[in-house]
């Protein structure tokens, strides 16, 4: 681990959590927190910088700290303040070109992470089931986040070529989920009846919070012996949940729609304001998306505690069961089970089997 | 001359049939030839003793087995008779029913059975076993359904469901409906991947699910098989859930590469729409084999080829024409127009039911190449043209083996 470290998003909770993580590593001196607000939480010994990344001041921090280690956070779907999609857009990609900007004036600098996601694969009928890192892309995403995540892993790459110096790791994270997670996704599942896509059933893919803070640890380390941090990672716990899953283990019913309505149906949520179902959500709704995670564990070296399932899990029980708890079905269909007689040549009948005669 | 064409086809399926069909061929060979024969039917039949003998040898054992079994049920039947009267004692009409139901099985005066009875049986007969636990299974199962509780693979390959509704949903068509006639099914290996290669007809993919089922219930280790479909199928509400839920993935290098190295068996069909949707006069006259992508991605993971024909496909809907605007207002690769498509509506979609045989080939081993043979295209070619050369010929050879269309 390098001795000084610049974590940019802070004011989120995924930043925040990190920042707080990181400076118990051994080898950490100093851990420099940046944001354009002023976190909620709690960021320990970490010295807070209040400033927007997509102003130059950022290459002063840089250099004021002689910061070894960029950890970039700060690349999501939704903007903190009351921006909305631009604001999130223009830190995302703006944000990303000034700060790789500066990375590349500052000499101190020896390794960089940069948060992205697996939406940049797309997702159609014409991909792959499995996406590996290297899978050529048949549609690349036409905006929203994931075009957000294309751009600023473009700028990355022409950063990594000018300085070939600096370990660059990008890793491209599944839906993360947690018992605090607030992304898109999470808003979608607190809905207390699930929209899903007619005649679709997809499938997902998340990874633990938990597991998001790990890994983070791992690529802004130095590599362990046999293993290589630098280079581009898909980042997911292990195994698949389809979406009707997920309702069923949520216990929320699901309302199916028909595509060219669901669109619709996303628009006026979004005028609502009750959840950001942008286009690339409603995409990722119907075919889904995988992907391998070979690279992750064999030359990034790292194991996800997590299972995709768990993950879930932990998710739901934050969220409480919805209308149609799972074990309230569960004990009825049992009620239904010990209703019925018992098998033959199991043992004596009981209760309605004295229909016979 | 008839004889010698007739022959070696009865004796493809006798041999399968196994031992009782053997020593009857014997003793039809007997008859006719002697002594040529004697030599195959074995110790039974003898040298040249002649058709009396090889008759006996065969009937005499086969009238045995049944009464040596029938002795165990009468004295099972008996001793149920005895236990009766003191259980009912205890247990009432229930156990008077169970006692009726034993001795029904003695012929000699069948006593009528009771309402219940009939009703048990009947619902036993339609579930297939104890209709008790059929209903608790299917309960476990309905329990498992609605809370969650299964698992799915990464190509969204919902076993259970495919097993428990999918698969039985579809297993009428394929014994009663088709009556499928499966033949060397063993040539796919009973664990690790293999590649089975298929001809593709019949307008709708029909054939697709009765090698589906095919595989799953003849082969010895009941295996399963994951087709690789076009991305039409993934674009339509409804198809690609079930697609997806029943193992199948999209027909591309990358889905079935990673099939193969863990070990599945991958089915494809390299003709594609071309095959589907060909005009009836062209019936099984393969089309173009792609561009041999299968070949290559078989000879990269080094997994054997399978090559597969499926005879009867071809008739269910004999597509006389297509309607290519229609084709191009739907987004379709082809408008079938059938004698009974689109005229008679949605009843135009049933299939006509003509009799099936699917013929598993002997697999061509890809493991003797080097690694770097994927890239050299004028042995992807040759290994293309090979795998479509076995498949035509087998295709003709069941063809002239076929009495009829529908029997």
């Amino acid at each position: 681990m390098g001795k000084v470290v610049l974590v940019t998003g802070a004011a989120r909770r995924l930043g925040g959590r990190f920042v707080r993580q990181v400076q118990r590593e051994p080898g950490v001196e100093r851990v420099v927190a940046v944001d354009a607000l002023v976190p909620e939480h709690d960021l320990g010994d970490a010295e807070f910088v209040r400033t927007d990344i997509r102003q130059p001041a950022i290459g002063k921090v840089l250099a004021q700290h002689s910061v070894d280690t960029v950890v970039h956070l700060d690349v999501s779907g939704t903007s903190l303040g009351s921006g909305g999609r631009t604001q999130a857009k223009e830190t995302n990609v703006i944000g990303t070109m000034q700060l790789l900007g500066a990375c590349q004036k500052a000499p101190t600098v020896r390794r960089l992470v940069v948060k992205s996601t697996t939406s940049v694969y797309g997702s159609a009928p014409r991909d792959p089931a499995v996406f590996t890192e290297t899978t050529p892309v048949k549609s690349l995403p036409s905006g929203g986040f994931a075009k957000d995540a294309v751009e600023v892993e473009g700028y990355v790459r022409g950063f990594a070529r000018r300085r070939p110096d600096v370990a660059v790791a990008v890793l491209r994270f599944a839906n993360i989920l947690g018992p605090t997670a607030d992304t898109p996704l999470a808003e979608y599942f607190s809905l207390p009846v699930l929209p899903t896509v007619l005649g679709y059933d997809p499938r997902l893919q998340f990874v633990h919070e938990d597991d998001v803070n790990a890994v983070l640890l791992v690529a802004a380390g130095e590599p362990r012996r046999g293993t290589l941090n630098s280079g581009t990672f898909n980042i997911a716990g292990d195994g698949v949940l389809l979406l009707s899953q997920t309702a069923r283990r949520l216990g929320k019913p699901t309302v199916p729609v028909l595509l060219p309505a669901v669109t619709w149906v996303g628009q006026l949520l979004r005028t609502a304001g009750v959840t950001d179902f942008s286009r690339e959500q409603i995409r990722l709704l119907t075919h889904g998306r995988v992907v391998d995670t070979r690279q992750m564990r064999e030359t990034l070296g790292f194991t996800p505690a997590w299972t995709t399932a768990e993950t879930f899990a932990d998710f739901a029980r934050g969220h409480g069961p919805g209308l149609l708890p799972p074990d309230r079905l569960a004990a009825a269909v049992d009620r239904l089970a010990a209703a019925l007689p018992a098998p033959r040549g199991a043992g004596p009948r009981t209760g309605a089997g004295a229909d016979a005669v | 001359m008839t004889d010698a064409k007739v022959i070696p086809f009865d004796e493809d399926s006798r041999t399968r049939r196994g031992g009782r069909g053997r020593s009857r061929q014997g003793a039809r060979g007997a008859a006719g030839k002697g002594a040529d024969t004697g030599t195959d039917a074995g110790a039974g039949s003898g040298a040249g003793s002649g058709t009396g003998d090889a008759g006996d040898g065969g009937t005499e054992p086969l009238t045995g087995v049944p009464e040596v079994a029938e002795i165990p049920a009468q004295a099972a039947a008996g001793g149920r008779g005895a236990q009766g009267p003191r259980e009912s004692a205890g247990a009432g009409p229930d156990a008077a029913a169970d006692d009726e139901g034993g001795e029904s099985a003695v012929p000699a005066e069948p006593p009528l059975p009771s309402l219940g009875g009939v009703l048990t049986g009947l619902a036993d007969k339609m579930l297939g076993g104890p209709w008790e636990r059929k209903v608790a299974s299917g309960l476990e199962f309905l329990r498992r359904r609605v809370t969650g509780d299964y698992e799915v693979d990464e190509f969204g390959y919902d076993e259970e469901l495919t097993e428990q509704v999918l698969m039985p949903l579809f297993r009428p068509l394929f014994e009663k409906y088709f009556r499928v006639e499966v033949r060397g099914v063993e040539n796919i290996p009973a664990e690790g991947g293999a590649l089975v290669v298929c001809n593709h007809s019949g307008t709708l993919p029909w054939d697709g699910v009765m090698a589906q089922i095919a595989v799953r219930d003849h082969h010895p280790a009941g295996r399963h098989l994951r087709l690789l479909a076009a991305d039409l199928v993934f674009a339509l509400p409804g198809f690609n859930e079930l697609a997806r839920k029943g193992g199948h993935t999209l027909a591309c290098t990358e889905d079935a590469q990673l099939l193969l190295e863990r070990g599945e068996v991958v089915g494809v069909m390299p003709e594609g729409f071309k095959g589907l949707g060909k005009p009836f006069s062209e019936r099984y006259k393969l089309q173009r084999f792609g561009r041999g992508g299968f070949v290559a991605t078989a000879l990269k993971t080094r997994k054997p080829i399978v090559p597969c024909s499926i005879v009867g496909a071809e008739e269910i809907y004999p597509m006389l024409g297509n309607s290519r605007t229609m084709a191009r207002l739907l987004g379709m690769p082809y408008f079938p127009l059938t004698p009974t498509f689109p005229w008679l509506g949605p009843l135009g979609t049933v299939p006509l039911p003509t009799k099936w045989t699917i013929q598993f080939g002997t697999p061509i081993p890809t493991d003797g190449y080097p690694l770097e043979a994927a890239d050299d295209p004028m042995l992807v070619f040759n290994l293309t043209d090979q795998v479509r050369e076995t498949i035509q010929h087998t295709l003709y050879e069941l063809l002239v083996q076929r009495r009829s269309v529908f029997f």
